[in-house]
């Protein structure tokens, strides 16, 4: 549940502005995948926190578990193994979840008032008693992170430990993380530390190192680190320029009050054609 | 650990092998990527799996499971060939420069005084020669044919970087990038660290690989300096703490040893242990076991241990021979015992060739199991259909079950990997009728007490003569017992300095082991933790970060055993004449009247730079050696022998020779070996960061993090094998079966050694039949019933299975 | 039933009629209230948010069905012919109510015919881009890119649907006795000569 009531940038569903009076500092979360050695502590951490279990699953041939996100599971590690130069393989390593975009997609196409909202310190937060379900952030979302919960029908994903940041603490997974390749600040240190991981990479020979805030969804408030930034989809998939689908601009966007203005104007003529042409009248006939 | 976890940051190259530090010490393994961010300290992997730690190497060299000596030989070779040896230290602080004996010998894969009847070696030839003084000979020009230097130059120049791909199947590139990137940090100012573990320890030549590795580690240099030294990670918290509370089954307390048989005669035995230096002006420290020894068995039997009777000597039990795990699982196995109390241990699933084990606690009248968990020992009289046929009314073994705590529901210390006990705190009360450990071994004990004073017995003394005094009998508290390992005095002591004062008044709690007696005067449960509480409290519970090096050495954080000293060996972090090799990791110094620092100095304190004392204090020779004399099992220079399961079938170094000659085999072992024609695949288990052994099994946790049992192949064999990832296999050795989903992966490459096609079979270990994650099979099925030659870890990670889809 | 009294729906084809008409109402309240905020408090028609999100797929599937019984009735006389095309193209006189100069209408007029198959039309799209979009049964198995598309066709023919049901509702308001038609079944035969001319020959020689 969060804490902040006086900070929204943002709400879902809503055309009026929201509490914002309280500023806070933009957050973010930096993931270094070249610290990264997916040992799921996050994982563990993350379902602890927000007491959450995932059910106890199978092996499918891979290292991956839980196999994907799940209502329970708001970070997966994905593992890829991936030889850009023959015999020198690498085993990249990305912890998954919601990048709490600038620009979130999910908060654009809910319809329900409330249910997903933006904090001034960046979080995408969803407030699932508002939420009806309706699993429109899932195709919203331009890195398919929410899932709907089988058991109450709400939508869920990351918080970024909204509850645990309100209070001046450290999201659940950054405060375990072993190897310091999770890290929490304000934005614009994330970036300072990022571009000192950049500089070691670059000395290491990772010649396209660098940092993953993609602008096309404004920036995110999860970054990466990537040894390969010029091929992000290598790590699992990782979008290479994401952004809210035209599809659900245009129908999210300006979809919403052209077409509720025609209906409204439809609705209009009509009755005017009433007014002005009248009704259209058997002339003689007693029809009561 | 020579020196400590957070030490790790100080190193300018890491390097992992025979352990997978990411995976099984993801926590530790926060100070290699210090060292890699903060001290660009390059971090480099040797292992035959492409592992968690592998993924954040600058540098992975693949190798064939069981021949890291052959590896790191090479290195040797090559560090000696290249002349990137730091010369000042290896003459000064290792025996290099030590003559051996005329009739020391090597040839042929074996070393002078074998007897292959016995399986063992003479060694009286391992030795140096001693002059008229008594006295080793020495040439510090290191040119003498028979000096130590020379003889390993000669024994590694076999070792050429093309019998290392041989032998290994590592691409002699990599071999040789690893030797280049350890090569330099033969300089002052550059260290190496070694991580290891069971990687390593878990081999039929498995000390001798840690050997090999402080080896290179003396030639560069890097032993007792800030960012170097020999360090193995230890699998449990406390794991470090069971070894220096001797809880192995020939060890005393502080590395004391039992005595054999043939040692009746007490004095014998202490002359045995105090020994005499080797060369003149050295420490030779552990001269002072009879204080260490007279103190413990004061700590233990109290005014009954007397001068007059040898302080209880003859209570002591004498060895016939080591009763190590698999030694007291083959006499079960033949019938021999009764009874076995198994304490914290799961040796169904922990120990090798599950169908011998079980069937060894078969034939027991009854098993007492003390474990927080239903552990699958207790359960193994239970059919679980393939995961544990048995045939429940034929088990006759009575099954004693005591709950007992988990770590996190009780007071007391553990010590870490780098040496340091540090208090806990109680954090849950237990659930049910679980007791503390103590409680449990309390009750056993007064009720034993009680039936040797009521109906008398064989040999009643030890028994009804052990100390007890605490305050609630039935429930010694981890106070009591901190305070009994740390020592006290029995009687008033006088200050050394001052022999009129009285340093400690009878009663009061030890400062440090320098202050024990041999004459009774003093009690302590474990002279190497002494210190650990004084009269001044707790130190394990001291939590003052501050460091004022800089070097992580936090010597008001807990206690690090033996005397709150963090670095081993940190007087040779400095040259003879005292100043450090590099400025930047100064831990000691000279003040002109005594040695100190950073760190509690390796030492004796007052005695000054350009005195002949060595470093190596605990050594007669106060240097380290290069050459072990009479101290391992199978040689003085650790030699490559192959697994006791060989895919390649013979030790191309000498084929008549294959494999350990000094490794202990039961006959019936021997047959149960399997050969390369049958299971032609090398397999090698392991750790998964998502689990702990076996009992993470029983957290839901951890089952969902990894819920079912799997088995790594490469895409080589299983493109071979037309297996698929997901698809269940069958993995076989000569001892059993076992079923589970293969992982399929680039993480696996297939080797080349000695002409054929190596295929290594991964296999985590953490399922069984018990618990919450999905059942699975005992891993240790498979593996075979051997261990090293001087400790008895079995050999679990290198054997022969073969694969199929299941 | 008097002599100027006319059948022109049957009992039948009115629930049918309704049926659909009261789905519509529910459908494009609960949708609008999905598709815009301004249209939110729509959803409490149907119980509130999640209510509606629960019900309007399944009150979608009970329209497009009664619908397809609306089609077995009135397929028949929805066929559209060159005086429907004619009538279209004279929609001038027919928002002027200048019918004497319309092409003579069967029981229903072009617009009614057109209307009518673009809600066959319409409603087609919607259930197939009504089931890509419907969570939780079948969303998840869809590809993304393949739900958004859905979420497009569904709004947009949405959009058309409610267009052209204003129209009808308009029409049923305007031409005076279609109200009456559509809920007591019977309409007067003057009511059916000036609006339906060629119907009211077609019922009389059917009488003979």
């Amino acid at each position: 549940m969060p804490l902040q009531s006086l900070d929204i940038t943002r709400r879902s569903a809503t055309t009026t502005p929201s509490p914002g009076e309280r500023q806070t500092m933009e957050v973010a979360k930096l993931i270094d995948v070249s610290k990264c050695i997916g040992c799921k502590a996050c994982q563990v951490a993350c379902m602890e926190w927000n007491d959450t279990r995932d059910e106890i699953g199978t092996n499918t041939g891979v290292y991956d578990n839980p196999r994907d996100l799940t209502e329970a599971s708001w970070t997966v590690m994905r593992y890829s193994e991936v030889e850009l130069e023959p015999n020198r393989l690498e085993w990249l390593i990305r912890k998954d979840g919601c990048m709490h975009c600038a620009d979130p997609g999910c908060l654009k196409a809910c319809p329900a008032p409330g249910a997903i909202v933006q904090y001034g310190n960046g979080i995408v937060d969803f407030h699932e008693e508002n939420c009806i379900g309706c699993g429109y952030c899932i195709s919203g979302c331009p890195f398919d992170i929410p899932r709907i919960s089988k058991k109450d029908g709400k939508v869920y994903k990351c918080t970024l430990c909204s509850d645990r940041v309100a209070v001046g603490l450290e999201p659940a997974c950054i405060k375990t993380c072993p190897t310091g390749a999770l890290v929490f600040g304000s934005k614009e240190d994330m970036v300072r530390h990022a571009n000192e991981r950049i500089a070691d990479l670059n000395q290491r020979g990772y010649r396209n190192a660098g940092l993953y805030d993609p602008p096309g969804v404004g920036g995110t408030h999860v970054m990466y680190v990537l040894q390969h930034a010029d091929k992000p989809e290598i790590y699992h998939g990782l979008p290479k320029d994401p952004h809210i689908s035209p599809l659900v601009s245009l129908w999210k966007g300006v979809a919403k009050p052209i077409a509720s203005l025609g209906l409204g104007v439809m609705a209009l003529v009509g009755f005017f054609h009433y007014v002005t042409v009248g009704p259209n009248e058997v002339e003689e006939s007693g029809e009561e | 650990m020579t020196n400590h976890w957070v030490d790790i940051k100080n190193a300018n190259v890491v390097m992992v092998m025979g352990g997978n530090a990411a995976e099984a010490h993801p926590c530790g393994f926060k100070w290699v990527t210090e060292a890699k961010a903060h001290n660009h300290a390059k971090f480099i992997v040797v292992d035959p799996r492409f592992t968690r730690s592998a993924a954040m190497a600058d540098f992975y060299a693949p190798i064939r499971t069981g021949t890291d000596i052959a590896f790191l030989g090479g290195v040797i070779n090559y560090l000696l060939g290249h002349d990137k040896i730091q010369h000042e230290y290896v003459t000064a602080y290792t025996d290099a420069s030590f003559i051996v004996r005329a009739d020391y010998q090597f040839g042929d894969g074996l070393f002078s005084g074998y007897n292959p009847e016995k399986r063992n070696y003479d060694k009286s030839t391992w030795m140096y020669e001693l002059g008229p003084d008594g006295y080793a000979t020495v040439d510090p020009t290191l040119q003498h044919p028979r000096c130590v230097f020379s003889l390993m130059k000669a024994h590694y120049a076999r070792y050429t970087p093309e019998v290392v791909s041989n032998i290994c199947g590592t691409p002699t590139a990599d071999f040789l990038k690893v030797c280049e990137t350890i090569a330099t940090t033969a300089v002052p100012d550059r260290t190496l660290t070694i991580l290891y573990a069971l990687g390593w320890t878990q081999h039929s030549t498995g000390s001798q690989m840690i050997r090999t590795a402080a080896m290179l580690q003396l030639l560069l240099g890097n032993v007792g300096m800030a960012g170097g030294g020999v360090n193995a990670l230890r699998g449990h918290s406390n794991i470090q703490g069971l070894t220096d509370l001797g809880l192995l089954s020939n060890l005393l307390p502080g590395y004391m040893t039992l005595p054999g048989e043939k040692e009746a005669d007490y004095q014998a035995y202490i002359d045995k242990r105090a020994i005499k230096p080797l060369r003149p002006g050295q420490l030779s420290y552990w001269q002072n076991y009879p204080k260490f020894h007279v103190s413990l068995m004061k700590a233990w039997w109290g005014d009954a241990a007397t001068k007059e009777n040898n302080w209880c000597y003859d209570w002591l039990p004498k060895l016939d021979k080591v009763y190590d795990v698999l030694q007291v699982f083959d006499l079960m196995h033949q019938g021999k015992m009764n009874g076995y109390f198994c304490q914290g241990f799961n040796p169904l699933a922990a120990f090798p060739n599950k169908a011998k084990i079980g069937g060894a606690l078969a034939k027991l009248k009854y098993l007492v199991v003390i474990d927080p968990l239903a552990t699958d020992t207790s359960c193994f009289w239970e059919n679980h259909a393939e995961f544990n046929e048995v045939d429940t009314a034929k088990i006759k073994t009575e099954v004693f079950r005591l709950p007992s705590t988990c770590f996190a529901e009780e007071d007391g210390s553990l010590t870490n990997s780098g040496r340091w006990l540090q208090w806990h705190w109680k954090g849950a009360n237990p659930p049910g009728e679980a007791k503390p450990d103590a409680e449990i071994m309390a009750g056993l004990f007064l009720r034993l007490r009680d039936l040797y004073r009521k109906e008398g017995g064989a040999f009643p003394d030890p028994i009804l003569n052990l100390t007890w005094a605490h305050k609630i009998p039935l429930a010694p508290s981890p106070e009591e017992l901190a305070r009994e390992y740390n020592g006290r005095a029995l009687a008033d002591l006088a200050d050394p300095k001052d022999p009129t004062k009285v340093a400690l008044k009878a009663g009061q709690q030890l400062d440090g082991f320098a202050q024990l007696k041999d004459d009774g005067s003093t009690a302590c449960g474990c002279w190497i933790f002494s210190g650990a509480w004084t009269e001044k409290g707790n130190a394990m519970a001291r939590r003052d970060n501050a460091d004022p090096s800089g070097l992580g050495n936090t010597l008001g954080w807990a206690f690090s055993w033996p005397a709150n000293r963090r670095i081993l060996y940190n007087r040779a972090s400095a040259d003879p004449a005292g100043k450090p090799w590099d400025p930047n990791r100064k831990l000691i110094g000279w003040d002109g009247v005594k040695w100190a620092g950073a760190d509690v100095p390796d030492f004796k304190a007052d005695v000054p730079p350009g005195d002949p004392m060595s470093p190596f204090i605990m050594n007669p020779e106060g240097v380290a050696r290069l050459f072990a004399v009479d101290k391992m099992a199978e040689g003085p220079f650790p030699e490559h022998y192959e697994p006791f399961e060989t895919p390649i079938d013979t030790n191309p170094l000498h084929p008549k020779v294959v494999s350990n000659p000094a490794a202990r085999v039961f006959r019936n072992d021997l047959e149960a070996f399997g050969k390369a024609k049958d299971f032609p695949y090398a397999g090698t288990t392991y750790r998964l960061t998502e689990h702990f052994h076996y009992w993470t099994k029983h957290v839901k946790l951890s089952a969902i993090l990894q819920p079912e049992q799997f088995v790594e192949i490469g895409e080589e064999l299983a493109k071979e094998k037309g297996i698929k990832a997901g698809d269940r296999v069958t993995v076989r050795s000569n001892r059993g079966h076992i079923k589970a989903v293969a992982v399929v992966t680039k993480r696996l490459k297939m080797l080349t050694s000695n002409g054929r096609k190596i295929h290594h079979v991964g296999i985590p270990i953490h399922w069984g039949f018990k618990g919450i994650a999905k059942n699975g099979y005992i891993a240790n099925t498979l593996t075979p019933f051997v261990g090293d030659a001087n400790v008895q870890t079995p050999e679990f990670k290198s054997f022969l299975v073969d694969i199929e889809k299941a | 039933m008097s002599a100027d009294t006319i059948q022109r729906y049957s009992t039948q084809e009115r629930l049918n009629h309704w049926v659909v008409a009261i789905c519509f109402i529910l459908l494009a309240a609960s949708g609008l209230a999905l598709f815009h905020p301004a249209f939110f408090f729509l959803n409490n028609l149907l119980g509130g948010g999640t209510w509606a999100r629960i019900l309007h797929p399944f009150i979608g599937v009970v329209m497009f069905v009664s619908f397809l019984g609306l089609m077995a009735r009135l397929r028949a006389d929805n066929r559209i012919t060159a005086a429907d095309r004619q009538w279209m193209r004279q929609y001038r006189d027919v928002l002027a109510n200048r019918e004497d100069r319309l092409p003579e209408v069967g029981r229903f007029n072009g617009g009614q015919k057109y209307l009518f198959w673009l809600m066959a039309a319409l409603l087609l799209l919607l259930l197939v881009s009504g089931v890509l979009v419907w969570q939780p049964w079948f969303a998840p198995y869809f590809p993304v890119w393949a739900v958004r598309l859905a979420a497009v066709v569904h709004a947009v023919s949405a959009f058309l649907l409610i267009a052209g049901l204003i129209v009808h509702i308009y029409a049923a308001l305007w031409v005076k006795g279609s109200v009456r038609a559509m809920t007591r079944g019977t309409v007067s035969a003057p009511w059916v000569q000036k609006h339906h001319p060629a119907w009211l020959r077609q019922i009389k020689g059917g009488n003979k």
